[in-house]
């Protein structure tokens, strides 16, 4: 019963947030927080807890048997640790939330509680209807956040976000059903179950089309090059609470999706694509960082910087091998938690100056130190420095794609070079040099304090040890291998996920 | 005759019955909610009597009509719609000082022949619920003569009704020519007797009669009457036109077609199938471009009827009953939609532009939020109906491999965001002053209350939990080949 209750009480928390915003302004804020906090202590519960054969905690029944669908959720090593991902970023947008949205405040937290509540579904969910529920649900609040909260170009930004992820969502939903009656045809059993649909023996054809589909959906996601172009508008348009859940969790559901489904369910079909993905994967980290480097707007930047991440998790699952498969999980959580970070902090610059252009920014080094610091650290972070979580999510894809593709590992490392450039490009351009005249930068408050410090420690903790992360998702990984039934290289398979070399 | 036969045919002699009461009534005492009271009971009795017809069903009540499973679940369909089609127009009559008592016999006139039309077996009932229907409809539309539009609405739907009449009447000629019976089970025979292929004629009338229902049902290329008839008609007779009137029409198709296997009959079929695909890229596309509410959803519904021939190409087990599961949830969020327009909209003219809906959401919560939910079960969004019978739909499509079509109902229903979004953007932007929008003040009455409130209730509690009423009308439409 835990599964559903981590699921309906951000459900619940949502409705009534927005029933209390009608008599209260700070009501809502505090039933949001608890709603987030529940949540994540619930999920937390399961950590260490071992996996009984491959989950380490189901729950199901029949939802609509007259059409094979059920409810069906179960949470391995990689849900868990993207459901604890995802309220550990929701208690952090409420609470930057807190003050920036005096704006219709019930409504905007229930907004956010089913963003929550649709992508913590989207992990758990193991039937594929299911997932498809969530993955819609989803959708429609960050709409509406983008759309009644965001910046000055919110409502195109909200209606071209709409409608990359629906056309996607179309696209999952066809890809599904031709999934379900092509594996009814093979075996006459009607089901949307996850665990019913692996090892199916599809036809060649079907399974190259069904793997097109849902490679589309989760790339329209991610992003992947070329479907990114919804994500500069959307991150850049939303508030910051918006551009913290988008980036920090909902692109994760693509990354999610292409590990949980597209490769697994087919393995021959993904292996023939896996070529184009890597190279799709490499030009989408060069591509993103370029572009990052040439943005005048820091969310824009930061935006792209997002692209340019989620190459690498595109590189990582396609080249498919243990080391690979754990850098993609490492990276998802710290991207989410740097990235996070860095809207944050373009979100309290845009609250006090009013703009988000880096050329009217500088020097705020003397006027914010703590902000700067904070800054650096975010954006060392971002570029993969040693000691910091992004670099061994990183440096793990590096590893396994190494053994796959020589060329494409090449060019997705030169990306940590463009990584490089960008992050020092918002140090240099916004807290170095001397400020303006007369300009006057109030330093991080203590609320903003506590929530970028939560964001540092899990990066120095994923960094500096990040073997119980690995340990974690370790057993969920070698299930999807197993899935997958790719042959696995003998040294790989016998060998336990490599220490990270610590500085 | 026997007593059984009377007991099948309790729901429309309920109905019958209720038209003579509520013009006895008004040739000696006119009182406007005297007659919607009668009409209501006549509607609500009908619907209570269904469970005695269930209990004789199935019925042939020789040789017009088949009182069977399948009749009696678009009969409860049919009979909800223009329950609450009664309760919109009671209040929307109130504003207009006018006689009004008639409005309810044509009513029940028009709902009678769709009820007909759902259990028509028999060439003469299927013409005879037809005419029924529409002859009453032609005043409904033209009935607040003093509206802007309502005339015209009137003249264009009678012209265009009589083709139809005229366009059904010949294809039933051509296929009495070469069956020489007007009874549907002689069709299904013809078919499974020529397995081969059946002659011209019958096809050129079964193309004809399809053309017919085809522009009751407002498909393309019979669909140019639609925007202009839904705008000029009164808000809860365009509800009446967008639900009931289009819903028995699909019914009576579904029982016409169910002996035809499409493998078999290609050419009848991809012509069903190039009506289906331009319904849902033209239904779309031009709704794209309408600044008006009632335009926007005159346009949406072509579409959506462009859905549910997917489903009704799809045939076999599953496609009569996704059809009618997408049927209610349609039905359910159209009345709502058009509900609430209706109720919004002040005396000298209709609300129907998208600007008088600005900040609704921040002016009127509660008409913003009933009409978010309609427009999200439209647009096929999570935890509304729309989303699992826009499912079972394509699921449909998809058993029985029509690609194609899906991949055009998946690319057109991603154009129709952009509408229905408008409607949502509007709502949900400004700042609630009173002059953003022309809608009327007043409170809403309980009795169009309730009704908005269940349907939207309805709404959410199929998409939360659709098994039941699946489940049901899986077992309930299984039409015999």
């Amino acid at each position: 019963m835990m599964l559903p209750a981590i699921i309906l009480l951000p459900l619940l928390a949502g409705l009534v947030a927005w029933l209390a915003g009608r008599w209260s302004a700070t009501a809502p804020r505090w039933i949001a927080l608890a709603g987030t906090a529940v949540p994540l202590a619930l999920t937390a519960t399961f950590w260490g807890r071992p996996a009984e054969g491959r989950w380490i905690a189901a729950f199901g029944f029949d939802w609509i048997p007259a059409a094979g669908i059920s409810f069906f959720l179960a949470l391995d090593g990689l849900s868990l640790l993207l459901v604890l991902l995802t309220f550990f970023l929701g208690v952090l947008a409420v609470g930057v939330a807190w003050r920036q949205t005096d704006h219709r405040p019930g409504f905007f937290f229930f907004n956010l509680l089913w963003i929550l509540s649709g992508t913590a579904g989207v992990f758990l969910a193991l039937d594929l209807f299911l997932f498809f529920f969530f993955w819609e649900l989803m959708v429609l609040p960050m709409y509406f956040v983008i759309g009644i909260w965001g910046h000055e170009h919110r409502t195109r930004a909200a209606i071209k976000f709409f409608l990359f992820t629906q056309a996607g969502g179309f696209i999952l939903l066809l890809a599904i059903l031709g999934l379900h009656f092509s594996h009814a045809a093979e075996t006459g059993l009607h089901t949307f179950l996850y665990e019913d649909l692996l090892g199916g023996a599809l036809p060649a054809g079907t399974a190259w089309w069904l793997m097109l589909g849902f490679f589309f959906a989760f790339a329209v996601k991610l992003p992947a090059f070329p479907f990114h172009t919804w994500l500069p508008d959307a991150h850049t348009e939303a508030p910051t609470a918006g551009s913290l859940i988008l980036a920090g969790i909902l692109l994760k559901t693509g990354g999610y999706g292409l590990l949980r489904f597209v490769v697994p369910l087919f393995p021959e079909a993904a292996a023939a694509f896996a070529p184009v993905a890597l190279v799709l994967g490499a030009v989408g980290i060069l591509y993103g960082a370029k572009l990052a480097f040439a943005q005048s707007d820091l969310k824009r930047l930061v935006a792209y910087t997002s692209v340019s991440h989620m190459g690498f998790v595109v590189v990582g699952v396609f080249a498919w091998n243990t080391w690979a498969l754990q850098g993609v999980v490492v990276t998802m959580i710290c991207h989410g938690l740097s990235t996070g970070a860095l809207f944050i902090l373009a979100g309290s610059l845009q609250e006090r100056l009013h703009t988000r252009d880096l050329g009217r920014m500088g020097g705020f080094q003397v006027l914010a130190p703590r902000m700067t610091a904070f800054a650096l650290f975010f954006a060392m972070a971002s570029l993969g420095l040693p000691g910091l979580g992004n670099f061994v999510g990183e440096f793990l894809i590096l590893l396994g794609g190494f053994q796959i593709s020589i060329p494409v590992t090449v060019a997705a490392a030169l990306g940590l070079v463009g990584a490089t450039v960008y992050s020092l490009w918002i140090i240099q351009r916004a807290f170095h040099g001397t400020p303006a005249k007369g300009a006057t930068l109030a330093d991080v408050n203590f609320r903003e304090a506590a929530i970028l410090g939560a964001l540092v420690l899990g990066l120095l903790g994923l960094g500096l040890y990040p073997r119980p992360v690995l340990d974690a998702a370790e057993p969920a990984v070698r299930w999807l291998e197993a899935d997958a039934a790719r042959p696995v290289p003998v040294v790989l398979a016998v060998e336990p996920p490599p220490h990270p070399p610590l500085p | 005759m026997t007593a059984a036969d009377f007991q099948a045919l309790l729901p429309f002699m309920c109905v019958a019955a209720a038209a003579v009461i509520v013009m006895l009534v008004i040739s000696f005492y006119r009182n406007q909610t005297l007659s919607a009271i009668l009409t209501l009971a006549g509607l609500l009795v009908a619907l209570a009597s269904l469970p005695i017809a269930w209990s004789h069903a199935p019925r042939a009540i020789p040789p017009l009509l088949r009182v069977d499973s399948f009749a009696l679940v678009h009969l409860a369909l049919l009979l909800v719609g223009t329950v609450a089609v009664t309760v919109f127009s009671q209040r929307y009559l109130e504003k207009y000082r006018m006689e009004r008592g008639e409005f309810y016999i044509l009513l029940l006139l028009s709902a009678l022949g769709a009820l007909i039309l759902a259990a028509a077996d028999h060439f003469v009932a299927f013409f005879l619920g037809l005419e029924l229907l529409s002859v009453s409809l032609y005043v409904m539309v033209g009935y607040i003569f003093v509206k802007e539009k309502a005339l015209e609405a009137a003249v264009k739907y009678l012209f265009l009704a009589g083709l139809t009449s005229a366009l059904l009447l010949f294809g039933l000629a051509l296929i009495y020519a070469a069956l020489g019976s007007m009874e549907f089970s002689a069709l299904a025979a013809a078919v499974a007797g020529a397995p081969d292929g059946l002659s011209p004629f019958l096809v050129a009338g079964m193309l004809l009669v399809f053309a017919g229902a085809a522009f009751k049902l407002s498909v393309v290329p019979f669909h140019l009457w639609t925007p202009d008839i839904y705008q000029g008609a009164p808000a809860p007779v365009t509800a009446f036109l967008a639900t009931v009137s289009k819903g028995c029409v699909v019914a009576v198709l579904l029982r016409f077609f169910a002996p035809l296997d499409p493998a078999s009959q290609t050419g009848l079929f991809s012509a069903l199938a190039a009506v289906a695909g331009a319904s849902m890229i033209v239904g779309n596309l031009l709704a794209l471009l309408q600044d008006n509410l009632k335009r926007i959803l005159a346009y949406s519904s072509i579409a959506h009827f462009g859905y549910i021939l997917v489903a009704f190409l799809a045939g076999g087990e599953n496609g009569p009953a996704a059809a009618t599961f997408y049927l209610v949830t349609y039905f359910a969020a159209t009345l709502i939609a058009f509900g609430v327009i209706g109720y919004l909209s002040p005396t000298d003219q209709e609300a129907d532009t998208v600007a008088d809906y600005r900040g609704l959401f921040w002016r009127r919560p509660g008409s913003a939020a009933l009409l978010s939910i309609a427009i999200f079960s439209l647009l096929g969004l999570p935890l509304t109906a729309g989303f699992m019978g826009k499912f079972f739909l394509v699921a449909a499509g998809a058993a029985a491999g029509l690609w194609p079509l899906l991949i055009i109902l998946t690319v057109s229903a991603t154009l129709g965001i952009f509408y229905y979004l408008r409607i949502i953007i509007a709502m949900y932007s400004g700042e609630g002053r009173k002059s953003e929008g022309r809608t009327a003040d007043a409170p809403f009455a309980p009795t169009s209350a309730t009704v908005l409130v269940l349907l939207a209730v309805l709404l959410i509690v199929i998409g939360i939990a659709p098994e039941p009423l699946l489940a049901f009308i899986q077992a309930a439409t299984t039409l015999a080949p």
